[in-house]
């Protein structure tokens, strides 16, 4: 029982480690901020979540247990709140490069103030 | 009531994530849970409702297997050898049908963790919701799947 346990726990640190990787590659390869952040975000947050639930699977004692499912809560909670931060500074800094969007709504309706 | 049992399972919370169960950290932990309590008062106006709890654990349930899905979509996306072919990306403007804040930001968090939609930023009057999208179809599909997913959801936590 304990040895499945771990084996689990590998099973999902190496996940995690594998989306981690994942939005790396992406944050590198995608074109701009935007899309690079759908990759950190997505990718990064799956990646976390899953090398933090294999945490108690590993270790096997309830308050680390707790505390890293709590992480877990915590990371989902926080993630979303900063890519979105990040996109909306993108959109309403002056120097904008050259975001690749094919239709912009935000764009034809109104420009967002700071 | 409702109170005190969520006292005791601050206070509980506490000493399990401290790991430590010895009397003077309970009283601290105590002392924790009674200013969350008094900071939290004027939330427990309405009395919660089981209707509700099922709601919000559908809605988590949703949430995670939309998570994993997002996850190996952008996976997938980024592997691609040919980006350009399969990047449309897009700002949609949702028009938003919840209106208190804690429902908009709910419902924006959501949306930044599901397949190929990040929120940007909401209009000053509350009625838009700006969202980047990775893949874009067209805009009635875009708003059409939200309003049915995760909108409807969300009310149903809040209602």
């Amino acid at each position: 029982m304990e040895d499945l346990a771990i084996y689990l726990g590998c099973l999902l640190l190496v996940a995690g480690a594998g989306f981690s990787l994942l939005a790396a590659v992406g944050v590198v390869r995608l074109p701009d901020l935007l899309t690079r952040m759908h990759a950190a975000s997505k990718a990064g947050a799956v990646g976390g979540g899953l090398i933090l639930l294999a945490v108690p699977l590993v270790a096997l004692d309830a308050s680390v247990a707790l505390r890293a499912i709590l992480g877990v809560l915590f990371l989902l909670l926080t993630t979303p709140v900063s890519a979105h931060l990040l996109a909306r500074a993108s959109l309403t800094a002056p120097d904008r490069g050259t975001p690749m969007i094919k239709i912009n709504e935000l764009e034809r309706e109104k420009r967002i103030s700071p | 009531m409702r109170q005190i049992v969520l006292g005791v399972a601050l206070v509980l919370l506490w000493a399990a994530i401290t790991a430590n169960f010895s009397t003077p950290n309970l009283a601290l932990g105590a002392l924790v849970a009674l200013g969350a309590l008094a900071f939290l008062r004027r939330s427990f106006s309405q009395p919660l409702h089981f209707r509700k709890l099922r709601a919000l654990l559908g809605l988590s349930i949703s949430f995670c297997v939309e998570l994993m899905l997002s996850a190996i979509r952008v996976a997938r996306v980024v592997l691609t050898p040919d980006l350009d072919r399969v990047l449309r990306p897009a700002i949609f403007a949702f028009p938003l049908g919840v209106k208190s804040d804690a429902e908009i930001a709910t419902l924006a968090n959501l949306i930044t963790l599901t397949p190929g939609t990040l929120s940007v930023d909401v209009s000053d009057d509350r009625t838009m919701l700006y969202v980047h999208v990775l893949q874009h179809t067209t805009r009635e599909a875009f708003i059409a799947e939200l309003q049915n997913g995760f909108e409807r959801q969300v009310r149903e936590v809040f209602a």
